[in-house]
């Protein structure tokens, strides 16, 4: 093994966290947002007691979950650039880079994932909530923006918070369409330098501390809540 | 759009001169459930052995326990393929390292594949497991050791064939949580089902009948896990018990 080289993990340190660990992050953030929301719609529409919107959103999330990601991140890897040819009515595929390319399949994914956590959420509320903000004049959008969906939020934060470690963990597989995320970055330096030990150790490492640190405070957060309650 | 469909593109010869590309895949397809399967052994057996000693009354085992847990779960699945690829051959005397390394191709990458898919797996059957016999009451343990039993014949008689009947619907979860995982195997060189898709695109440049015709073998054999899961849990439900159905884990 020749000595374990600290050197190579210490001059790449800016380049792996202002340009990786960047890409990572904020890769998981606007995920974790639009995935919330798009999650958030479909569980509405998995409750709604509508058959074919019920079956159209259950259709979607089951084939989601039905398929291994690095096969969800090649589709819309290639797919993409047609959707925005199509949209944009380009006689050719757009390129979109692997950033958004990125960014649209792990909302398209997790929003699976968000749907069922969501779902679980809004069927625990009492269904009297329901009918008093009906009686008290409200409409579907508000009793559900005002009375269901917030109470919902708040039981299943931490569940919530937990699928978002895993969506952070699962970034690192942008890996296979060759994008610069944290492992992507590491692995750019261990090939150049030849350092596959001390970059896959060092980043095994920092992955581990970020999530086992990110669920201790989720952890902490659950008791927290269920003091409040 | 400009894409040209042509999916006869799937009874084509494949470069390598094995037959169509749909036999191609289809071998991919026993390449997955090959790692898949392996690794669940390993996993079931690891998985369950840690999730039993988490519920002992023994501190530092316990601690031991959940120390394994955190461990496999808080690394990417993807950074532990590495580990085990490239990382864990460098740390092994040498020449057991360097014979890993000259394993001939399928096996060079099955092998770290198989033990990677197995650990980080073996983690959620702990889980399962503990949970499981967690939630029996207690009163089963005291009846079993008032009869004479010791506490490992009261597990074994007991405790675990009852939990493993109630932890059966998450444990088909996890099953096909590692059938969709063993695709990460790719990265290390293993041609398994996504694998060969992405191999047949580049090949053919017909992207989406090649991720199509993977993605509907993906879906046939959920279906085909699913029903035969359901029969088992038929088979082997605890008399007398509600149904005891896990929610679906918040994984994948």
């Amino acid at each position: 093994m020749g000595g374990f080289d600290w050197e190579v993990i210490r001059t790449s340190l800016p380049y792996l966290f202002k340009v990786g660990m960047v890409f990572t992050l904020t890769l998981t953030v606007l995920a974790m947002a639009g995935g919330i929301v798009f999650g958030t719609l479909l569980a509405m529409m998995r409750v709604s007691g509508l058959r074919s919107l019920g079956l159209l959103a259950g259709t979607y999330v089951n084939l989601m979950r039905s398929i291994p990601l690095v096969l969800v991140i090649f589709w819309f890897f290639f797919l993409v650039p047609y959707i925005g040819a199509w949209i944009l009515r380009e006689p050719r595929p757009i390129p979109v880079g692997t950033f958004y390319s990125a960014l649209i399949t792990f909302t398209m994914f997790e929003a699976a994932y968000y749907c069922e956590i969501m779902r679980a959420g809004i069927q625990s509320i009492p269904r009297g909530q329901v009918w008093s903000g009906f009686a008290l004049g409200l409409g579907y959008w508000q009793t559900m923006g005002h009375i269901v969906l917030p109470q919902a939020f708040r039981n299943m934060l931490p569940v919530l918070l937990t699928q978002t470690i895993i969506l952070f963990q699962d970034t690192s597989l942008v890996y296979v369409i060759s994008a610069t995320d944290f492992l992507g970055a590491a692995s750019k330096i261990a090939n150049r330098d030849y350092r596959l030990v001390e970059m896959y150790s060092f980043v095994a490492v920092v992955y581990f501390i970020l999530s086992f640190g990110l669920s201790l405070l989720v952890r902490r957060l659950q008791v927290r809540i269920a003091v409040v309650r | 759009m400009s894409y040209h469909w042509n999916w006869g593109i799937l009874l084509a010869q494949e470069p390598g001169g094995t037959g169509t590309y749909l036999h191609y895949l289809i071998v991919g397809l026993g390449w997955t459930l090959a790692t898949a399967l392996a690794a669940w052994v390993i996993a079931l057996v690891l998985g369950s052995f840690i999730g039993t000693l988490r519920t002992t009354g023994n501190r530092w085992i316990v601690r031991l326990g959940n120390g394994y847990v955190e461990l496999f779960r808080n690394i990417p699945l993807l950074v532990q393929m590495f580990l085990w690829y490239f990382v864990v051959p460098e740390l092994l005397p040498v020449r057991l390292g360097d014979a890993i390394k000259q394993m001939p191709p399928p096996w060079g990458s099955y092998v770290p594949a198989v033990l990677c898919l197995a650990l980080y797996t073996s983690v959620r059957v702990a889980e399962q497991v503990k949970a499981g016999i967690q939630s029996l009451p207690r009163g089963q343990t005291f009846a079993g050791t008032a009869m004479g039993l010791t506490q490992l014949q009261a597990y074994r008689y007991v405790i675990l064939p009852q939990a493993f009947r109630i932890i059966l619907p998450p444990l088909t979860s996890e099953f096909m949580n590692i059938i969709k995982n063993s695709s990460v195997a790719l990265t290390i060189g293993l041609m398994e089902l996504t694998g060969r898709a992405r191999a047949m695109q580049e090949f053919s440049f017909q992207v989406f009948e090649a991720f199509a015709a993977a993605t509907v073998i993906y879906i046939l054999t959920t279906l085909v896990v699913v029903l035969g899961m359901r029969w088992l849990e038929r088979a082997v439900r605890v008399p007398g018990l509600i149904a005891a159905s896990g929610a679906a884990q918040a994984a994948h």
